[in-house]
């Protein structure tokens, strides 16, 4: 490990919080479009949290210690979970810290504190996303689990970047079970980052909102943190799928050069993703809370079959 | 790895796509959806069957493709569509199991019917061999579908997805049945499929309900 690899992974990390938000923005934006609305800049994100850090934090009497922490654990778990993420390069000194599972583990950890936070002030509309919150998350995560699996059989570890590097080394072959994990996976990222057949992130209608209701009773700076955490997370979420899905382009060394491809590479990746993402909310309508594990069963279902016909079926 | 030929992969995913159309039909409610999606597991077999008579060559599999396209993409579901509209049943109601469980049994359904072929892959000597369990886990997921519904017209979609099943099993299998047999079958299900069509109407006009729960109480009118 030399200075350069930190340099390359800081870069990463500093890349992944700056790009977050304009990811969010550009979802928006691409959304706007499709539905025939004027779109707002794809800074929006940007000027929201500025706006929000220079409020001054209103927090509820009964609030605990717990709550204060929990914005600056969530935003860290990402921050973490951003530079496990193989998104740029893959030979980087904390992509190879931790494996998939662990990462599994480092975002169901933010999950927890979310959810504690929600509950912690003890308003109803906070334990009400606190609990719809657990039970998509306990159906999301075995899904992914799933997920992780047929894609480490593939390439036989767990490592993400190995992973990617292997995948990526491959030439275009059609792989039914590649294929229906990917499908599992959207799913679960359209679950997990309260995206629109499960959750909608544009309004707080008390009935329906999961990933709002969390966030109700933050304010300021802490709220600022938790609304750039979850654009962190919806951007960990994309990069985790592409590195495992279109890893193809992934610096394997840390020359310059493929790096300067790889970061360019990366964006239009997500540019397409987005625009994807955009695509999915506004065909689909969201469902109801009580369909929402029929959602997440077929994403689970889909992940299995992956994993069985990638076992009967070989390569 | 070694990469398979691109034909086969072609077939491999076709033979993925059929299974999951399965599921796709286990968790259907709607009738008129079940239906739309046993004319497209249809196609994916005449796509499939017209693939591997390219592959080995053998002309009987283009008649069969033939006899697929014309028979369970176009002629059956044209058929059972014009039974519903005239009968007005367009729902199901909800299958005895919730969805979410009914895919979960799916799920142990696929597993039991991968060991199952895994000694009758190991014996066949077809290229596509590996896909004779996806061929066992349609036939037997069909089967479920069957026995989850209630209604009459969701179990015949359910029979005519068992009978593709077993379609493809013995194309994996052995590239095809004798034309013969092939026929045969292909004649039995169009008859049944006449006669069940005609049997609705009966059934309707006798308990006013497709539902086929009230066959249980048949004895005690008496």
């Amino acid at each position: 490990m030399n200075v350069f690899d930190w340099i390359v992974q800081l870069v990463g990390i500093a890349l992944a919080v700056a790009a977050a938000p304009v990811l969010v923005g550009w979802v928006n934006q691409c959304r706007a479009w499709l539905q025939n609305k004027s779109a707002p800049s794809i800074l929006l994100p940007y000027r929201g949290i500025r706006k929000l850090f220079h409020k001054d934090a209103v927090i509820a009497e009964n609030a605990s210690r717990l709550f204060r922490l929990a914005p600056y654990v969530v935003f860290g778990t990402m921050l973490t979970a951003a530079a496990v993420i193989p998104s740029i390069a893959t030979r980087l000194p904390f992509t190879q810290a931790a494996d998939a599972i662990a990462l599994v583990g480092l975002l169901a950890t933010a999950r927890v504190f979310l959810s504690l936070a929600a509950m912690d002030v003890g308003t109803a509309f906070g334990t009400l996303g606190a609990r719809r919150e657990m039970m998509i998350g306990f159906l999301a995560e075995p899904a992914l689990l799933v997920v992780i699996f047929v894609v480490s059989l593939t390439c036989a570890t767990t490592a993400l970047p190995v992973i990617a590097e292997r995948l990526s080394a491959q030439s275009f072959t059609l792989n039914p079970s590649l294929a229906f994990t990917a499908v599992a996976f959207t799913m679960v990222l359209l679950a997990e980052n309260a995206r629109i057949p499960v959750d909608n992130p544009a309004t707080h209608l008390e009935l329906t909102m999961v990933h709002e209701a969390l966030l109700l009773e933050y304010s300021a700076r802490h709220l600022a943190l938790m609304e750039w955490a979850a654009a962190l997370k919806l951007f960990n979420y994309a990069c985790i799928g592409v590195a495992v899905f279109v890893p193809w382009g992934i610096a394997t060394s840390h020359a310059p050069w493929s790096l300067a491809v790889s970061i360019v590479l990366l964006s239009v990746k997500l540019l397409c993703a987005g625009a994807g993402l955009a695509l999915i909310e506004t065909l689909s309508a969201k469902l109801r809370v009580f369909r929402a594990p029929e959602f997440l069963a077929t994403a689970f279902l889909f992940a299995v079959l992956g994993l069985l016909v990638r076992l009967l079926l070989g390569d | 790895m070694k990469a398979l030929p691109w034909d086969l992969q072609l077939l491999n995913t076709l033979a993925a796509l059929l299974l999951l159309l399965s599921f796709a039909m286990l968790s259907q409610r709607r009738i008129v959806s079940l239906v739309n999606l046993l004319a497209m597991q249809g196609a994916l077999l005449c796509i499939a069957t017209l693939l591997l008579a390219w592959r080995t060559g053998s002309h009987h599999l283009y008649v069969s493709a033939a006899l697929t396209l014309g028979l369970k993409v176009i002629f059956l579901p044209w058929l059972l569509h014009r039974l519903i509209r005239r009968l007005g049943v367009y729902w199901d109601t909800e299958p005895l199991l919730n969805i979410a469980g009914t895919m979960m049994v799916g799920v142990l359904v696929v597993i039991f019917a991968f060991g199952l072929a895994q000694p009758i892959s190991a014996l066949a000597s077809t290229a596509t061999r590996n896909s004779i369990g996806i061929a066992v886990a349609v036939i037997l997921i069909a089967f479920l579908t069957m026995i989850t519904r209630r209604k009459a017209m969701s179990q015949v979609v359910g029979f005519l997805s068992m009978e593709n099943g077993l379609f493809f099993g013995a194309m994996s299998a052995t590239y095809g049945m004798p034309m013969v047999v092939e026929l045969g079958v292909a004649l039995d299900v169009l008859v049944a499929m006449l006669v069940l069509g005609v049997f609705f109407f009966q059934i309707r006009e006798q308990f006013d309900s497709l539902d086929l729960k009230h066959f249980e109480s048949l004895k005690e009118e008496q």
